[in-house]
């Protein structure tokens, strides 16, 4: 067990958790602008500015943290000196308090100059702060209006909508417009036409499977972006490509070789992915399908990497089959359906055979259509899951 | 049906699978690749205009072996064609344009990253504009919304970070919107198909069976995708998102993106809602109300920004507010304007973005709008692109602007109740858009204050500086075509309106 409080508050969960409690606020941090990721010394001079604002404004909470570890001998020196400046000052001087309202990586080894600045303009800061109260005192009347506002605004919103629902058609009513000729069909002549013993299949995969398509792709674009949010590329060998890895990967924190976990998950991650894989071909027989078949197999993989560590899922997936399975899989769903999308409206015959109803290789595309979409699901819930955690696959 | 009748569904996936294939690309492949798409599906866009204006009649295109109300469906008019292919030229363009800071703003290991986002933005926007289903529309709205932020955080600032999470937080809300729309609307037509779910809506209001459903959706479909669009009250995403992305997401973001919405706006008042219904509802006045509001205070807001970026990301508040208030006059000649002035606003918009970009080389890369000083001279050809689009916004006759005023000020004179509103707010906004763009102008080329520090200016390579250049003499012959030869364009935009009914 490696796990240090300074770590965690360090860690991205800490800081996103001090975001929440609202001690930082990225909002109102003046000098976020200049806080690039890629370059440690912007980051770390554009930082003390905002280091010192925060360790300034929520001086008291500073302190209290500081209260645990560093102790009276804190309060002593800050009462041997003058002021709240000098206060904040200290706190910064601690470090650890200071890394804690950072929020931006490597603050100890910006200590020492941070210390030095804060000298300098220490009177420039408690001028400012002087000011602040009044500011925050408009701040704080404009959020409570803001606050009352909203909900007055939610609440409006939701009288209206349910004040709607009277009016709508009672549910499960016969007569109702939508059972009208296209669930009739659907329902009707839906096996026959697709080939798909369960309708939903037939409906998503077969009868509407642009929207499908849109959606895999939605799921496509959606692992794209947290992609470029989150990853940090090991290979690029840019600077600082290392601290940030090691401030990102928060698995440092937890408990490793868990050996209750590990038996757990030795009995059932097997059982998920055969369950998983099961969903995911028997989705034109019975419910389920890419999309739940996928979402199960990919907590199947979160639960081994939790209980064996990123070591041994890397040996068997990485960033290279993360992009090899989504591109091939979105690529073949790609080219498919297109064929189909083309031969249908040129009206010609797409040559692929339904087979028997009830078998499991039947229903034309439909069953490698399912699997990539299983395929595309469970690496993106899996995807999400390891760059939330370390920045990488 | 001939080769051409497949160009949508071609330009669709083309787009799409390029997005696809880019992911195990590397950066430059993948630009190439997505420029290669951009191209292929612009010239595809031009064929079905032709296509459509040689037939003078929309068709429908079966996304699979299944018809109309079971199957997925795709429709190509007038209108489809020349909007995609306005779409394609501007996002085409802007890529171009914005290259150079692309890879510099962007890091190395994930410029494909941008370009299939870049790609999947094209992609869902072929989608929104040719669509016939409402919900593949609501799919490709989400594909829109995720790639927007994608192209908002690609620049990995702090600033962009938190204006991406309030463009998510505001998008969501007008894509929940919609969606809710959309399941009331099935509940009560029992169709997702455009075509029949008109029918059934007609059906509906004949009877006049479900009165209070029919006027919430209509409100919740018109505020969500407003929310979307940035209209006034619901603009506070845009000065943050448009003022701090790269400059290419910037100009993709406000020329192309809120039009999209504003588009497919328009369809579904056409294409599903009736717009006579529309009208009956009075939610246009509500559209109208807002665009009013929106044109007169995106200006003054403008006019109090010092950021240039921010000041023209302030300026598109006011031209949605122009949009929407075309929208709202409720008459064919209003949503003609409004139309037209979407063009105008995505080639206008677009050449700001990008030759601000021109004019922030040569001046230190300053915030401040007063470190233009002389950037006109420093950067003739940017200051240029950046006076006619200027011109444009403010109404300057033989300029894209001047044709879109003229047609909102004659639809205004139609409309009896709405005219005197109509007039005064649009010669408020024209001397507001004077005051905070001439300003600009007039800095650009006074001269640089003695003894100011101009900064260093960028250094970049010579591919880049012609790709700029390049673009910015393009954004200025759309701006002149569409300004000098509106009338094919309006006339293609009413025979496409008619095709909607």
């Amino acid at each position: 067990m490696s796990r240090r409080k300074d770590d965690l508050a360090d860690s991205r969960w800490g800081r996103f958790k001090r975001w929440l409690d609202g001690e930082v606020d990225p909002l109102m941090a003046p000098d976020m602008e200049t806080v690039a990721p890629r370059s440690a010394e912007a980051a770390g001079q554009a930082g003390s500015a905002v280091r010192e604002e925060a360790a300034g404004q929520a001086g008291s909470a500073v302190r209290a943290e500081t209260g645990g570890q560093a102790g009276s001998a804190v309060r002593e020196e800050a009462a041997g000196q003058t002021g709240s400046a000098v206060r904040a000052e200290t706190a910064v001087q601690t470090g650890t308090a200071a890394a804690v309202q950072a929020g931006a990586g490597s603050a100890v080894r910006q200590a020492a100059d941070r210390t030095a600045l804060a000298g300098t303009d220490g009177s420039v800061r408690s001028a400012a702060q002087a000011v602040l109260p009044a500011k925050r005192r408009k701040g704080r009347l404009y959020d409570r209006v803001y606050q009352v506002m909203s909900v007055i605004l939610c609440l409006g919103i939701i009288s209206v909508l349910l004040w709607t629902i009277a009016y709508l058609p009672v549910f499960g009513n016969a007569g109702n417009p939508d059972n009208n000729e296209v669930s009739a069909r659907y329902i009707e002549r839906g096996l026959q036409e697709t080939g798909a013993v369960n309708i939903v299949t037939g409906m998503i995969l077969d009868y509407r499977a642009f929207d499908t398509f849109g959606e895999s792709c939605v799921l496509f674009i959606a692992s794209c972006c947290v992609l470029v949010l989150l990853r940090i590329d090991k290979e690029s060998g840019a600077e600082g490509v290392k601290e940030r890895l090691k401030a990102a990967d928060d698995r440092r924190f937890e408990p490793k070789e868990d050996i209750i976990l590990q038996k757990c998950a030795m009995v059932l991650s097997p059982v998920i992915f055969v369950f998983g894989i099961y969903i995911i071909l028997n989705g034109h027989l019975s419910p389920g399908g890419g999309f739940s078949g996928g979402a199960v197999l990919g907590s199947g993989l979160i639960l081994y990497l939790n209980a064996f560590g990123f070591e041994k899922t890397e040996r068997f997936f990485n960033t290279k089959t993360y992009r090899r399975i989504t591109v091939s899989a979105l690529s073949f769903y790609c080219l498919a359906k297109s064929y189909s999308f083309f031969t249908g409206a040129n009206h010609l015959e797409s040559g692929i055979p339904l087979g028997t109803p009830g078998a499991i290789i039947s229903s034309g595309l439909i069953l490698p259509l399912n699997i990539c979409v299983g395929m595309v699901v469970a690496c993106t819930m899996y995807a999400f899951y390891t760059l939330f955690r370390k920045g990488d696959m | 049906m001939t080769l051409v009748q497949n160009f949508p569904f071609f330009s669709i996936v083309i787009a799409m699978f390029s997005g696809i294939v880019s992911s195990v690309l590397s950066g430059k492949q993948a630009r190439n690749l997505s420029i290669g798409a951009i191209v292929i599906t612009t010239v595809m866009s031009g064929a079905v205009l032709a296509f459509c204006l040689g037939t003078g009649e929309s068709y429908t295109y079966m996304m699979g072996h299944f018809p109309a109300p079971w199957g997925n469906e795709i429709r190509a008019g007038v209108l489809e064609g020349l909007t995609a292919l306005l779409f394609g030229v501007v996002m085409l363009l802007s890529v171009v344009g914005g290259m150079g800071h692309t890879f510099e703003d962007v890091e190395e290991s994930k410029l494909n990253l941008f370009f299939i986002v870049i790609d999947l933005m094209l992609s869902s926007l072929l989608a929104l504009i040719y669509t016939n289903d409402l919900f593949t529309a609501y799919v490709f709205v989400e594909i829109n919304t995720i790639a927007g932020c994608g192209l908002i955080m690609i620049r990995q600032v702090g600033r962009s970070f938190t204006s991406a999470i309030r463009y998510l937080m505001m998008s969501q809300l007008g894509s929940g919107l919609f969606l809710i729309g959309l399941t009331l609307l099935y509940d009560v037509t029992g169709h997702l198909l455009m075509s029949p779910a008109k029918e059934a809506v007609a059906a509906i209001e004949a009877s006049g069976s479900y009165e209070i459903p029919m006027l919430v959706i209509l409100a919740v479909i018109s505020v969500g995708l407003a929310i979307k669009s940035g209209l006034y009250p619901f603009h506070s995403w845009i000065p943050d998102t448009y003022g701090y992305a790269t400059p290419t997401a910037s100009a993709i973001l406000s020329g192309l993106v809120s039009k999209g919405y504003i588009f497919l706006l328009i369809k579904i008042f056409y294409r599903v809602l009736g717009r006579e219904n529309v009208v009956a509802s009075r939610i246009v006045n509500v559209l109208f109300l807002f665009g009013l509001a929106g044109m007169i205070m995106g200006s003054v807001r403008a006019m109090l920004e010092t950021d240039t970026r921010r000041m023209i990301a302030y300026s598109s508040v006011a031209q949605i507010g122009y949009i929407y208030l075309g929208l709202g006059l409720g008459t064919q000649d209003g949503v003609i304007a409004a139309i037209f002035h979407m063009f105008t606003h995505s080639a206008t918009k677009a050449l700001l973005f990008i030759s601000a970009v021109g004019l922030y080389e040569v001046s230190g890369d300053k915030k401040d709008y007063l470190s233009l000083r002389g950037a006109g001279y420093r950067n003739p050809l940017a200051g240029i692109g950046f006076t006619v689009g200027a011109l444009s916004m403010v109404g300057f006759p033989m300029l894209s602007g001047f044709i879109s005023k003229l047609l909102f000020a004659s639809s205004a004179l139609l409309s009896p109740h709405k005219m005197l509103p109509t007039l005064i707010g649009l010669a408020l906004s024209t001397v507001l858009n004077a005051v905070y763009f001439l300003r600009l102008v007039t800095t650009l080329y006074s001269p640089a204050t003695p003894g100011a520090v101009v900064g260093e200016m960028r250094k970049r390579t010579k591919a880049a500086h012609w790709m700029l250049g390049g673009a910015t003499c393009c954004f200025i012959l759309l701006n002149l075509i569409l300004g000098s030869f509106s009338q094919p364009v309006v006339r293609a935009i009413a025979e496409g309106l008619a095709m909607f009914e």
